[in-house]
């Protein structure tokens, strides 16, 4: 049975430091855990490695993950110490414990670390979205663009009830069903919509960017090797929501250049109509429109 | 009461009002407005083969709905009979003829690229009879479109001065009307949604609400098995 933590030590003996326990019981926690954090956890955290936005992501993820491990093992330490350690037994009668008093060093000690923590993540997130243009729909003025390339493939993603359309402006303005993607490609997606607000989403290659009609929101992604990745509405738009989902392809350069040129010639019969390669468009007749 | 009591009482209010609003939006999403249609099959060389007679019709009249005025498909059964019905069992790995028989006028597509007809054999249609890769978009009236399948055809509409056009449906072949027929081909089983793409919806917002956003009109499944 545990002795009463709060009873009066007696004479001669020296007061348990709780706090001292707590502290050190937390620090060896932490240099244990965050290493195992971010060695075992860290690689398997979403979305994966199948683009470098991607990768990107995971290693945010990483960081955000090992820096709140030492919260966590603080917040898991106090509450199992003060668990086993300040539990009355059944038997013992109710007694109130010693009042609360306030601690000016504690307060200013838990004041400037969060600060520091929450101050030095936002740094490093804001430099983390600066690096590569992290995939995210950055309006149609983006503000981090990828620094160094001198070719980025153009792509536009049109998101109409309820499907996915692409085109590629750099091939004729040529316009699929289906999305393919070249290897090793820094590619600038424009996201745009025909009608309601949709949310081009693909997962595995760390791209969300809104949908939004009248509007051309740019996101950056450089492709990785060969590999079929889900594309889904991530906008609640209607009746088939659910079902406006898609597989993309990343292909090799040779087997790009032999779709698109497929493509093309299939899209002739009706290049005629389609509007010129613009940033959005305001599609016209709404004939019954109310 | 107690309170262990009165805490189980309200978990199993909570459980039960999920499992009911689960099988709300579930029926929401799937089945509900449209009671499913097996299309017959018939065997040609060991392979299943399926004809689907559909129509498509300006307003689907009291007789076949509550809302006389919307826009719908429908479909033939073998007495020739027209249901409202959009969902249709077919056959994995069949050979699908379609006929649509087209009543409506033009609405327009959003999207002229969805005029081209894809998914279907040759990515070719007959349109009255005549072959064609693409039509104006301008004169879509719907389409008949399974995303899952990369299938898209654009249905013309009957000419707005056209003689002798249909009311409500059901409409006689005798009436106005386009007739379009394809090929697709089914594939594994599974369920796929099919839709129309034009905003062909009088009087709701861009022309995209109402019937084509509630199954048993301008959307529905196909349920391969």
């Amino acid at each position: 049975m545990a002795s009463n933590p709060t009873a009066p030590t007696p004479a001669g003996a020296s007061p348990t430091n709780h706090g001292l326990r707590v502290i050190v019981a937390w620090i060896v926690l932490s240099l244990v855990a965050t290493p195992l954090v971010a060695i075992f956890v860290g690689p398997i955290l979403p979305p994966g490695n199948d683009s470098v936005q991607a990768s990107g992501q995971v290693l945010d993820n990483t960081v955000l993950t090992a820096t709140i491990t030492p919260v966590l093992c603080l917040l898991l330490v106090f509450f199992v110490y003060s668990l086993t350690t300040f539990h009355a037994p059944a038997a013992t009668a109710l007694e109130d414990g010693p009042p609360l008093r306030n601690h000016n060093g504690i307060q200013v000690t838990w004041i400037v670390i969060t600060s520091a923590v929450v101050l030095a993540l936002a740094g490093f997130g804001t430099f983390e979205l600066l690096q590569t243009g992290s995939g995210g729909g950055q309006g149609p003025s983006p503000v981090a663009n990828p620094s160094g390339i001198n070719h980025m493939m153009q792509v536009q993603v049109i998101g109409q009830q309820w499907n996915w359309t692409y085109r590629y402006p750099g091939y004729g303005g040529v316009e699929t069903q289906q999305l393919f993607l070249p290897e090793h490609t820094y590619v600038q997606l424009n996201v745009t919509s025909l009608d309601v607000i949709h949310s081009f989403w693909a997962y595995k290659l760390g791209v969300k960017a809104d949908a939004n009609p009248g509007v051309n929101n740019v996101a950056y992604v450089k492709t990785k090797g060969p590999l079929s990745f889900e594309i889904r509405c991530a906008e609640l738009c209607g009746l088939w929501h659910g079902y406006m989902y898609q597989t993309g392809h990343i292909v090799p350069q040779t087997a790009f250049a032999s779709w698109i040129k497929q493509q093309r010639k299939l899209g002739s019969s009706v290049s005629f109509y389609l509007p010129k390669y613009s940033h959005f468009y305001y599609p016209d007749p709404q004939r019954r429109g109310g | 009461m107690r309170a262990g009591v009165k805490l189980l009482l309200v978990a199993l209010a909570v459980a039960a009002a999920g499992v009911l609003i689960g099988f709300y939006v579930s029926n929401l999403t799937t089945l509900q407005g449209s009671a499913s249609y097996t299309v017959p099959v018939q065997s040609v060389g060991g392979k299943p083969v399926v004809n689907l007679k559909i129509e498509t019709v300006a307003a689907v009249g009291p007789k076949l709905s509550p809302n006389p005025d919307w826009v719908s498909y429908l479909v033939q059964n073998t007495q020739g009979t027209w249901m409202r019905r959009t969902v249709w069992k077919l056959p994995a790995n069949a050979t699908v003829h379609v006929t649509i028989y087209n009543f409506d006028g033009a609405s327009g597509l959003r999207n002229p690229y969805l005029a081209r007809p894809e998914g279907v054999d040759g990515n070719r249609i007959t349109i009255d009879g005549k072959p064609y890769r693409g039509i104006d978009p301008n004169n879509a009236s719907h389409t008949f479109a399974v995303p899952a399948y990369h299938l898209i055809v654009a249905v013309p509409g009957v000419a707005d001065d056209a003689k002798n056009q249909c009311g409500y449906a059901p409409c006689s072949l005798k009436l106005a009307h386009r007739t379009i027929r394809f090929t697709f081909h089914t594939g594994a089983p599974g369920h796929y949604r099919w839709q129309c793409f034009v905003p062909c919806a009088a009087g709701w917002i861009d022309g995209f609400g109402g019937p084509m956003q509630t199954i048993g009109y301008m959307d529905g499944f196909l349920d391969v098995a």
